[in-house]
């Protein structure tokens, strides 16, 4: 229904390669369409042979983890995720494909990815719940994700839990942070991977920004990888700041 | 902090924007592709799609517009009427739907809200309650009662009470639509709005009645909104949707700067 055949690449120069896992947690519609906008070349991975040929991987998704991973393991893309991730190759996860990266998940006891230490928590403290609605991102340090996008910029949220990372590794892979109660973490960057708790693609103009600065990042770090690409767990800021 | 939503709402019928009184006399307001494009230039927060004639025709929701819709707009995008299972919900989520509103579906079947929030998440889940004034006897608290089918039906259902279980059951936002304001541009019910805004912990999306920018700011001090929501306003450009924010910042109202940053 969506995008339909990937453009042939000639050579490094064609658009980037953007597999967006698709395990039936939501809107592709919407993300299909933003990827699109800002340049990408979108196919859609529902099985492991959807991944060859790609240049960089998004995993979208709203909802509870449990099913997510469940849809995930029957579709036989966890391992396939997993090594993408271990060999330092660019990973998006936004919302539920952020907080799958961590070890487990809270809201109903899901064992997830476990690329990043701790868990997804419900907010604390939270006036409302779902947090749902426009929201400020507020930097912990610059990162080429946020290029061209003010520090606090409002970027739309519509979720109930997020990630808490933990541990030295977990603290220095926060990348950004919102208030809805107490504090949580909204963006996290490590080495090859970056996730994002809001949905850029529902985030209008700095949404469309942000997508577009994952591209270039990307990009980057695909053509500079070859055979020396900096996999996550080896400390790096691959194509960081 | 968490910005209050302005929201314009596509009323559609037969694949084009209306807009009526009271549910009734529905008059063309355009096509929701175009409309959708225009309202997220302007500012908008959110939009909502209503394929009201869904439900009254015993019919599915229409996917091919909700997804024309979806294409053009770059912010988040609910959709409501005729969703009466969790794969019609999953079809329309995959047309490029955010978001889900359950109404006449939800009365029929409290539990359809406890399976779609199951599945998808409960905010993945917006219960819309259609509410008419019940005529108050002097000197009792005022009551709404709930009507479904476009306003055809009603209920006997208390709309507060409805309220609260939908929340309980798995709703993860409110819709809350007052028949005897919609459309006629007298402001929102606030009363209604802060019967229910004060029983429940989701957000609560105010409908009908909006006329001009302070009844966007009365919906929130006096009624508790989280988001606003107006339909002629809007498309007969009476107001734009900046000058609601403006009125909602005055007023000391958190809301989303959208001299943003350009793609």
């Amino acid at each position: 229904m969506m995008s339909g055949a990937v453009p042939a690449r000639s050579g490094a120069h064609g658009p980037l390669r953007v597999a967006v896992v698709d395990y039936g947690a939501g809107n592709l519609v919407s993300i299909d369409q933003a990827l699109t906008f800002v340049g990408a070349a979108v196919r859609l991975a529902t099985v492991p042979d959807d991944l060859a040929g790609v240049d960089a991987l998004v995993v979208p998704g709203v909802g509870a983890a449990a099913p997510a991973m469940d849809r995930l393991t029957r579709s036989g893309l966890v391992d396939p995720i997993r090594r993408w991730i271990a060999t330092g190759r660019p990973y998006l996860g936004i919302c539920l494909g952020l907080q799958l990266l961590f070890e487990g998940s809270d809201e109903d006891g899901a064992e997830t990815l476990g690329v990043l230490p701790g868990r997804t928590v419900l907010l604390a403290n939270a006036p409302t719940l779902p947090h749902i609605g426009w929201n400020q991102v507020i930097r912990r340090r610059d990162h080429a994700l946020f290029a061209g996008i003010p520090d606090a910029a409002d970027l739309y949220f519509v979720h109930s839990y997020a990630g808490a990372p933990t541990g030295l590794a977990g603290e220095a892979a926060i990348l950004a942070e919102t208030d809805h109660g107490d504090r949580f973490v909204s963006a996290i960057d490590r080495g090859n991977v970056l996730g994002v708790q809001f949905h850029p693609e529902r985030s209008g103009g700095a949404g469309m920004r942000l997508l577009g600065n994952f591209v270039r990042w990307a990009t980057a770090l695909s053509a500079g990888a070859g055979a020396e690409r900096s996999p996550v767990g080896a400390g790096g800021t691959a194509g960081g700041d | 902090m968490l910005r209050r939503r302005v929201i314009p709402c596509l009323d559609v019928a037969n694949g084009r924007v209306v807009k009526g009184t009271r549910f009734v006399d529905l008059v063309d307001e355009g096509d929701p592709a175009e409309l959708a494009a225009r309202y997220a230039d302007e500012g908008a927060d959110e939009l909502v799609f209503l394929d009201i004639t869904a439900a009254p025709e015993d019919r599915a929701t229409l996917l091919d517009v909700v997804e024309r819709t979806a294409r053009r707009a770059f912010i988040p995008l609910t959709v409501g009427g005729g969703v009466g299972s969790v794969d019609a919900m999953r079809a329309v989520l995959r047309a490029g739907a955010d978001r889900v509103s359950l109404n006449t579906s939800a009365v029929a079947d409290p539990a359809l809200i406890a399976r779609c929030a199951a599945r998808f998440g409960r905010q993945a889940v917006v219960v819309s309650i259609d509410a008419r004034r019940i005529l108050d006897e002097l000197g009792t608290a005022p009551r709404w009662e709930v009507l479904v089918r476009g306003g055809r039906d009603v209920t006997g259902l208390d709309a507060v009470a409805w309220a609260v279980r939908a929340a309980e059951l798995g709703a993860g936002e409110l819709l809350v639509t007052s028949i005897d304001r919609d459309g006629t541009q007298s402001g929102f019910d606030t009363a209604l709005l802060r019967a229910i805004s004060d029983r429940v912990d989701v957000p609560v999306i105010a409908s009908g009645g909006a006329a001009g920018p302070d009844d966007f700011v009365r919906a929130v001090v006096d009624g508790g909104a989280d988001a606003v929501l107006a339909a002629s306003v809007f498309h007969r450009r009476l107001h734009a949707i900046a000058d609601v924010k403006a009125a909602m910042a005055a007023a000391g109202l958190p809301i989303r700067a959208t001299s943003g940053v350009a793609a």
